[in-house]
């Protein structure tokens, strides 16, 4: 069986796996790092985004032996180590952008990564664009996209907390 | 998903010899096209030849009044461009559209190029432009490289390397999207060039073709009003749930319109 | 909305408990779970409409790599069917038609996904592996793909034994004077229409892990539920014949719900039983893909409406007729949805004299219907709405006016109507007002106007809504063929140093309750919410519970809360009486403070429970140490949340997309106990109304192939779909239960279809016609401006 060596929120994994392992469930099954999810099987719903490289990735989409060397972060890895939450999480939370809570790993995931992409800022209608690949079932999106506007106000440098961004 | 073998070269050579040793191979790049297939069981390979260690098949340059972009380039790294939103900027615009980010992230110009899914962008824009296809064996002009759905001109032991866009003096892309897949359910590439008018029309039929009664209008006139009263015959295009071939036919001159008007 | 006020209480939009874990990946969901030594279940689902099983061979599948076990309904022949959970009675008081549902296919595969078989292995995809070398020798069958079809003479019979395919037949309402007033009536207005057939899709898939104990003879069922006892009842009972005290129902973390985890699935009963025949655990999951065919469906009526009106507008008269979709087999409340989830809806907000309504149940080959978010009153109010619309357009009365016209007046509650329900409160004038004022319905033409300019088409659609929840005092519902009660159960349980574990049979998808819950605990018993901690989802916890659907959870959950807390201020004001030698009648208890009244004389809620649990100086003969308390509550009535919701819509002319630019909700729902939650149901439940309206809808090809099969094919909702929604509330108070509560949960799904269709007319008024099916897709609306309808 092949073997995969990456790391995954800093820390380094030596894995045997498949070749047909996707790296969704290689996080799931052998790291048992669930916070990212499956909601679909066609790549269109982006429960299971996480970041390879740095970039927002299906990991449903992607094999694990495609990893091999990489580095990947998942939901688990986004906050600092100690528990500090990355302003994305903490707007998440202050605009109520999250309700039964299956699509939010992938959700925050991809809001991370778009936001990161577009240093120049995005309106809303650009935020509702760039959340094409993610689907939600329960917010009717209006809360996740007030809190991308929020939390990319933080991440810019622009406003000190996503509370303040809320005034 | 079944079972294979993965195997990773890291030269064109490589990754040759090894899909000329089995019959059953697929070679697989960002995986987007190819692996959601796998993971319904519509295809079985025995082995997959991953070629993302390929450094010769990356990166964009420009050659003359040409842009060659290696086929592991991303959707992404096509987008954002500087050499290629200079050049070509439609190219870059449609390349901003493909998909959703993640798509964009993993997705590579040879992967969309070499599937021929008729509901792709690429396609469009590569037989749009009237582009060159590298080869590790040959040169492939577009005209002569799509054959129809899922089938290009590439054989088996054969890898799309790169392609060669000639830069043109103006081009547009529009599509109309698929409201649930977001694939392309009718789109436009048109330019005006090196290679003459061209208008590249993908995802209403089982293959991207040339409409050529709008290149004939926009050879004497190019503006929009010259393609707007062009119907597109709906005998062979697509039909489904979402458009059926008669829509789609009217999309293609809607399409065809404002792909003129975006290129000025 | 978002105004967070210093106190945690009710009424504060106070941030959400349970999202630190949602955010950090720290959610446990069912598929999240693995247990030691579990197997993997994969399931053999059937890819024909309607075939008669010759074989079944598992002999090739038996011998590959990894298989513990293959089952098929011959190994399952000692337990029993998937039950029913409701009976409807016929016109003729006979019984509706119940045929049996067997939780893997016995003989006949009667829908695309019905389960064949099962493959238990070491892995989930040699589970999958084994299973393309089962061979099932199917005589492929004629199917009755839609309800017209099953019912033409010499249909396909979809269950042998019910050659009609006829579920039920049922009415509601006084024919006679129904007719009477149509006969008297100076207008009469008919429209037609179907109710588009959905797909829920909650975003996590289903899923279920069988374990047992083998030394104690104990099952448990981890499963993707929002009412674990209702599954052990019906599992257990049922099914498996396990006595509750050997079954463990635990429904995690679940990922969304809306109706589609309330039923029984064959799935549950299967890793169940397999588990225990195994002596290892079992684990299933979904695929998206098998969601689509095995996930009941929502929706799928056929309807014609009549309005009598008279000279002056006023309703005299509605008559509808219905054919509702029950699917291949019948989910455990389907009957129930399109009869007294939905006729019983028909008054709407109207003072209509009269009103009868007959239904008509029909079995077809294709995936089981039951409730999706609001559940019978969607369908009920789509009817309505549009037809009031279509009766303005017809009659040249004002859309507006035409329903102030016709509200029942606010002085009017209570307010009987002719189809058996019972309104406490409501104020639909103002509710409408403030939709009015908020959306710029007197402005609108100005938009339109500009619109235009730019090629656009714009439109403006209202809806004035009301809809039955709170599901329901158990009496009315056994008298109306319910098989359960519907009650709720909530213990409070007053920890020695007076921290909070309550412990509720309502089940948290989404909905905050963990938050919710928590307000009302600290805003009657003074305790902060960091204090206290919501317990649902497992049955070894909860002493009973009804579960969540129906926008229950508050209405009657939080009622047994508020009772039980009551029985805990009943026992710690005689404690206190002690420790403060006063006589239980002079102590008063306001928000954690027990006070001799007129007196500075104190004890706090903490130093109650420690006196309970460290009973030194107590009155040990009178009063039993501890202080946990339990409540079950069965409401007196349904709920009655209503409001006004107002779409604005713009049609692209050259290609006929439709796209939302404006949504306004002004929403009644009781008492609110969290207004960010409240705007975050409205807007969940307007999202999913939207996309009923203009983008989803499940379709079947002739063959009884699904072809919206996933989600390149079925239009969810995205982000750049839709519009920002405005959302307001203003409340009437229940009058019936103890937090004067009514729901928040499905408003938003109810009431926003027709608003959206009727703006989509509205935008479509230069064109001769009178009505656009859902979904109202763009080559729909192209035909429409194109004329090639």
């Amino acid at each position: 069986m092949p073997q995969v060596s990456l790391t995954v929120n800093g820390k380094q994994h030596t894995v045997e796996v498949e070749g047909r392992t996707l790296l969704v469930e290689l996080l799931r099954e052998k790291l048992r790092l669930t916070g990212t999810h499956v909601g679909c099987d066609t790549s269109q719903c982006g429960a299971c985004v996480v970041h390879v490289d740095g970039e927002s990735v299906k990991s449903c989409t992607t094999l694990a032996v495609m990893c091999d060397g990489a580095s990947v972060t998942t939901i688990e890895g986004l906050a600092k180590p100690d528990g500090t939450l990355h302003p994305m999480q903490e707007a998440f939370r202050e605009y109520h952008a999250l309700q039964c809570g299956f699509c939010t790993p992938g959700m925050v995931m991809s809001a991370v990564d778009l936001v990161a992409k577009n240093p120049q800022g995005l309106s809303e209608k650009e935020i509702r664009e760039g959340l094409e690949g993610n689907l939600c079932r329960c917010t009717g999106y209006h809360n996740i996209v007030k809190a991308i506007a929020a939390a990319q106000d933080v991440m810019h440098g622009k406003r000190e907390t996503v509370a303040a961004a809320a005034e | 998903m079944y079972d294979f073998a993965y195997h990773k070269p890291s030269s064109v050579a490589d990754a040759v010899k090894l899909l000329a040793a089995d019959p059953d191979a697929k070679a697989v790049s960002g995986g987007h096209t190819l692996l959601p297939a796998l993971k319904h069981r519509l295809n079985k390979p025995s082995s997959l030849v991953d070629l993302s260690g390929i450094a010769e098949m990356r990166g964009v340059r420009r050659e003359g009044n040409a842009l060659i972009i290696g086929a592991l380039t991303r959707h992404h790294e096509v987008a954002n461009s500087e050499e290629v939103k200079s050049a070509i900027p439609a190219l870059a615009y449609m390349a901003q559209h493909i998909g959703d980010q993640q798509v964009r992230n993993r997705g590579t110009l040879g992967g969309s190029v070499s599937n021929n899914d008729p509901a792709a962008d690429y396609p469009a824009a590569v037989l749009g432009l009237g582009a060159t296809i590298h080869t590790s064996k040959r040169k492939i002009a577009a005209d002569d490289f799509f054959l129809g759905m899922f089938t290009t001109a590439l054989e088996h032991d054969e890898i799309l390397v790169a392609v060669e866009f000639p830069i043109p003096e103006k081009a547009g892309y529009a599509k109309m999207r698929n409201p649930a897949s977001r694939y392309v359910m009718a789109g436009a590439f048109v330019s005006k060039g090196p290679k003459g008018v061209r208008v590249a029309i993908n995802g209403a039929a089982a293959c991207v073709f040339r409409q050529s009664e709008m290149e004939a209008a926009l050879s004497s006139n190019w503006s929009a009003d010259a393609v707007a009263g062009i119907k597109q015959p709906a005998d062979d295009l697509n039909s489904d749930i979402h458009g059926s071939a008669e829509y789609r036919a009217h999309l293609v001159t809607v399409m065809a319109k404002r792909a003129v008007a975006a290129a000025g | 909305m978002n105004v967070v006020t210093p106190f945690e209480g009710i009424g504060a939009s106070v941030k959400r408990k349970e999202d630190l874990r949602f955010l950090s990946g720290r959610g446990q969901y069912t598929d999240d779970i693995n247990r030691p030594g579990q197997a993997h279940a994969y399931i053999l689902r059937s890819p024909h409409a309607h075939a008669r099983i010759k074989g079944v061979d598992t002999a090739a599948a038996a011998a590959m790599p990894g298989v513990a076990a293959i089952y098929t309904s011959a190994d399952l022949a000692a337990i029993g069917g998937i039950p029913c959970g409701w009976q409807i009675h016929n016109k003729d008081g006979t019984p509706m038609a119940e045929p049996k549902h067997p939780v893997l296919a016995e003989g006949k595969v009667r829908h695309v996904g019905d389960p064949v078989a099962v493959v238990v292995a070491e892995t989930r995809q040699q589970a999958r592996d084994a299973a393309e070398h089962i061979h099932v020798d199917y005589e492929v069958l004629p199917a009755s793909v839609t309800m017209a079809q099953a019912q033409a003479p010499g249909a396909p019979a979809v269950h042998d034994d019910n050659p009609s395919n006829l579920c039920y037949d049922w009415h509601i309402g006084d024919k006679a004077a129904t007719d009477a007033a149509f006969a008297a009536a100076a207008h009469t207005v008919v429209f037609e229409t179907t109710n588009n057939r959905l797909v829920p899709n909650a975003m996590e898939p289903r899923a279920a892990i069988g374990d047992y104990d083998t030394t104690t003879g104990e099952h448990t069922l981890y499963t993707t539920s929002q009412n674990p006892h209702v599954i052990r009842l019906l599992m257990g009972a049922f099914v498996l014949q396990i006595p509750e005290s050997k079954l463990r129902v635990v429904a995690p973390d679940v990922g969304g719900g809306f109706g589609s985890k309330i039923y029984h699935y064959a799935e549950e009963a299967i890793v169940t039983w397999a588990a225990a025949k195994l002596g290892r655990p079992v684990k299933w999951t979904a695929d998206r893909s098998e969601s689509f065919m095995s996930d009941a469906h929502g929706r799928d009526h056929i309807s014609r409406a009549e309005l009598a009106l008279d000279a002056e507008g006023k309703f005299l008269g509605l008559r509808v007729h219905t054919q509702a979709n029950m699917g291949a087999y019948l989910s455990t409340f389907a009957p129930c949805v399109p009869t007294y989830l939905y006729a019983t809806l028909l008054a709407g907000v109207y003072s209509t004299p009269a009103i009868y309504a007959e239904v008509k149940a029909v079995f077809t080959n294709t995936v089981p219907v039951d409730a999706y978010r609001g559940a019978g009153r969607p369908e009920a109010t789509y009817l309505l709405e549009r037809l009031v619309d279509v009766a303005a357009k017809q009659t040249g009365f004002d859309k507006v006016e035409l329903r102030r016209r016709n509200f029942i007046p606010t002085d009017a509650f209570p307010y009987q109507t002719p189809v058996a329900l019972q309104y406490d409160s409501g104020d639909y004038f103002s509710t409408l007002e403030q939709a009015l004022e908020t959306a710029g319905w007197a402005t609108f033409e100005q938009r339109r106007a500009e619109a235009k300019a730019r090629g656009r088409l714009r439109g403006i659609g209202i809806s004035t809504y009301l809809e039955a929840c709170g599901i329901a005092p158990s009496a009315v519902v056994g008298s109306l063929g319910a098989r359960a009660g519907l009650y709720e159960v909530g213990t409070i349980r007053v920890h020695p140093t007076g921290s909070v574990t309550v412990l509720t049979g309502t089940h948290s998808h989404g909905q905050g309750h963990e938050t919710t819950f928590a307000q009302l605990i600290a805003d009657k018993l003074g305790v902060s919410i960091a204090n206290v901690d919501i317990v649902h989802g497992d049955t070894a916890k909860i002493p009973f519970g009804m579960g969540t659907y129906g926008s229950r959870s508050l209405a009657v959950g939080g009622s047994a809360m508020d009772k039980a807390m009551d029985k805990i201020i009943a026992k710690g004001k005689r404690i206190a009486a002690h420790l403060m030698e006063a006589s239980v009648e002079d102590v008063e208890f306001e928000r954690g403070t027990f006070r001799v009244a007129g007196t500075d004389k104190t004890k706090s809620l903490t130093d109650i429970s420690l006196a309970a649990y460290v009973p030194h100086n107590y009155p040990i003969d009178e009063i039993e140490p501890g202080l946990e308390e339990t409540a079950f509550y069965d409401p007196k009535n349904f709920t009655y949340p209503g409001g006004c919701h107002i779409a604005e819509v713009e049609i692209e002319i050259e290609t006929g997309e439709v796209r939302m630019v404006n949504f306004t909700a002004v929403d009644d729902v009781g008492r609110v106990i969290n207004p960010m939650i409240v705007e975050g149901q409205v807007q969940g439940g307007v999202a999913q109304g939207i996309g009923q309206a203009l983008l989803e809808g499940c379709v079947y090809d002739s063959h009884g192939q699904l072809i919206s099969a996933s989600m390149m094919d079925y239009t969810m909702p995205r982000a750049d779909d839709l519009a920002p929604v405005s959302v307001a509330t203003h409340t009437t108070l229940c009058t019936h239960n103890p937090l004067g509560v009514k729901g928040c949960g499905e408003v938003g799904a109810i009431g926003s279809p027709p608003a959206v269709i009727n703006a989509v007319v509205d935008a479509l008024r230069d064109y001769d016609i009178s009505h656009v099916e859902m979904p109202a897709t763009q080559e729909k609306i192209w035909s429409i401006i194109h004329g090639k309808r």
